[in-house]
């Protein structure tokens, strides 16, 4: 019987020219990462990493080497580094494991309006257990403000998440600012950064940017989906959220992603072997498919800041009088694939909160589209979207009853 | 039974929403009406050409304007379609579950897709014969569920986000 997800790929059928763009939802993993992984599927390291026999120690030596590149591009202890199988896991551990260890020294909570849902619903969790969260609120361009943020820590205040770089409009957070502001109001406070959007971008050394623990994701620096990174610093307390059998960490019951540790490793290595470089070359084709769609299309409005303070590889455009999803499968039909903002992708029927935090009114969050680009594609894949958004979000607005005056 | 989301789109839905029917503008129409919000993200224009065949209203041509997801676009071609030859007062017992059933089946969190078809439609009927100052004897003075469905879609988000929205 053909499924109904077959019958659907089908319809839709395979364009001849495909661009993927859609990097900070999930992604393409580069061959040479994939090739490293194979052998550890069966060859070597096949075992279980906290158990005496070869192949388990083959399994912890990649556990390890893997910790230990981690840690040099972040600048911390090995020791520190903690693997989840997500980066949604590494922040679940983050809020909900600081908060059940400290609760004796208070029960306030401060995350930003901005912050990843796997933050914000972790927090807000917490309030059935007396917690209180507070959303720190941010300007147009998706900055916290320092006075605002140290207005809202007490002494009753354990954690503070603000993320490095949001992972929707690109915003660089001034974190390092952030975390004086915190420690001069309240020094016990731990704070956490959310690092995913980040990691391989922007430099995320933990002592340089001033925090405590660190969220970073595998498939957000094109390695694989399945591992996500908490970094602890010595002296924090978080306490397990999983439970379960014996595994080579102590915060993370489980066995460790093998495999998939393996070419998070190898990832690593190529993001940070030409830093610079390619941040430059990839920054250069946003700009690039900035310039173009925001001339060509009328009515689109950028999301996020401009210039330095917005990552390389990230562009957020609102298309007015068009819905987002519409947009994102008129765009796969013709081989660009992106995601929106818009209440109708996000299942709950309710548009990004990152949208609504920047002061977007609903019908422009509906008309979001976030493209993420990688240091794989080209000038040509620029100029094709270039040329396939202007018509496709034109196709829309000729369907659409808004905007007609 | 799976708890999974469900898949939103059927090959009809993008099929439609490729080649959309009877898309457009109407100039003159005997009848029109919108239905949902631009904050909803969801707005259907629906346009309907009425003509007397044999003693009885016709619908004789059937236009949409959509602004809204695929399954939205597609709900609302498939409504024109189907109500296209047949009598007001057939057409006024299309109910949203048929348009769905047309499209191979909408899961939940696309069911207000043609709810609000379904909704623009009826508001449509009630506007032609408001606009004439005679309603027939089959036409229900008041709401249907139907049509209290599709207001609620258009207040649902009043309700939940209160006074924060310029309506569009």
């Amino acid at each position: 019987m053909t499924s109904d997800v077959r019958r659907l790929l089908e319809a839709h059928g395979r364009p001849e020219r495909e661009v993927y763009l859609d990097n900070e939802n999930s992604g393409w993993v580069p061959p040479e990462v994939v090739e490293t992984m194979l052998p550890y599927f069966n060859r070597v390291g096949y075992g279980h990493p906290s158990i005496t026999n070869r192949p388990g120690w083959e399994a912890f030596e990649v556990v390890q080497e893997t910790a230990e590149a981690v840690a040099r591009t972040i600048g911390v202890d090995p020791e520190d580094v903690h693997f989840t199988h997500s980066g949604t896991e590494a922040n679940n551990l983050a809020i909900v494991g600081v908060a059940r260890a400290n609760r004796s020294r208070g029960k306030k909570i401060v995350v930003s309006a901005v912050e990843h849902l796997s933050v914000i619903l972790p927090a807000e969790s917490l309030e059935d257990a007396g917690f209180k969260v507070v959303r720190a609120p941010v300007d147009e361009e998706g900055f916290v403000d320092q006075d605002v943020l140290a207005e809202l820590v007490d002494r009753e205040t354990v954690l503070v998440s603000v993320q490095t770089v949001n992972h929707e409009i690109g915003t660089i957070q001034r974190v390092r600012g952030l975390s004086e502001v915190v420690r001069d109001k309240n020094a016990d406070v731990i704070f956490h950064t959310d690092a995913c959007d980040a990691y391989g971008r922007v430099r995320v050394d933990a002592d340089a940017i001033g925090v405590d623990m660190m969220t970073l994701s595998s498939h957000k620096i094109l390695g694989p989906k399945g591992v996500g990174v908490l970094y602890v610093a010595d002296g924090v307390g978080v306490e397990p959220v999983l439970r379960g059998a014996l595994s080579s960490q102590p915060l993370w019951p489980g066995v460790e992603n093998v495999p998939a540790l393996a070419g998070f490793k190898r990832a690593i290595e190529l993001a940070f072997e030409d830093f610079d470089g390619a941040n430059e070359r990839v920054r250069a084709l946003r700009d690039r498919l900035m310039d173009s769609l925001l001339e060509r299309v009328p009515d689109a409005l950028l999301n996020g800041p401009r210039g330095e303070e917005r990552v390389s590889d990230n562009l957020n455009l609102s298309f007015l009088h068009v819905e987002g999803e519409a947009l994102t499968v008129e765009l796969s039909m013709r081989g660009v694939y992106v995601s929106s903002g818009s209440a109708c992708t996000s299942r709950i029927l309710e548009p990004s909160h990152v949208m609504l935090a920047i002061g977007r009114r609903y019908e422009e969050a509906h008309g979001s589209i976030l493209f993420r680009l990688t240091r794989y594609h080209t000038s040509d894949d620029v100029d094709y979207v270039a040329g396939q958004v202007p018509e496709a979000v034109e196709r829309l607005r000729r369907i659409s009853p808004l905007g007609k005056g | 039974m799976s708890t999974r989301v469900p898949l939103p789109y059927t090959p009809k839905v993008l099929e439609l929403f490729r080649n959309p029917k009877n898309l457009g503008k109407m100039e003159d129409p005997d009848a029109f009406a919108q239905a949902g919000s631009p904050a909803c993200g969801d707005v259907i224009s629906l346009y309907l050409r009425i003509v007397q065949k044999d003693g009885t209203e016709v619908i004789e041509e059937a236009k949409f304007e959509s602004y809204g997801c695929a399954a939205n676009i597609a709900a609302a071609s498939m409504l024109t379609e189907m109500i296209k030859g047949k009598t007001v007062r057939e057409a006024w017992e299309v109910e949203w579950q048929d348009v769905a059933e047309a499209l191979g089946g909408l899961p939940p969190v696309k069911r207000h897709c043609s709810i609000l078809a379904v909704g623009a439609l009826r508001r449509a009927i009630r506007a032609y014969y408001g606009g004439r100052d005679r309603r027939p004897d089959w036409l229900p003075e008041g709401l249907t569920m139907a049509e209290k469905q599709a207001l609620e879609e258009e207040e649902f988000i009043e309700r939940m986000y209160g006074g924060r929205l310029e309506r569009g």
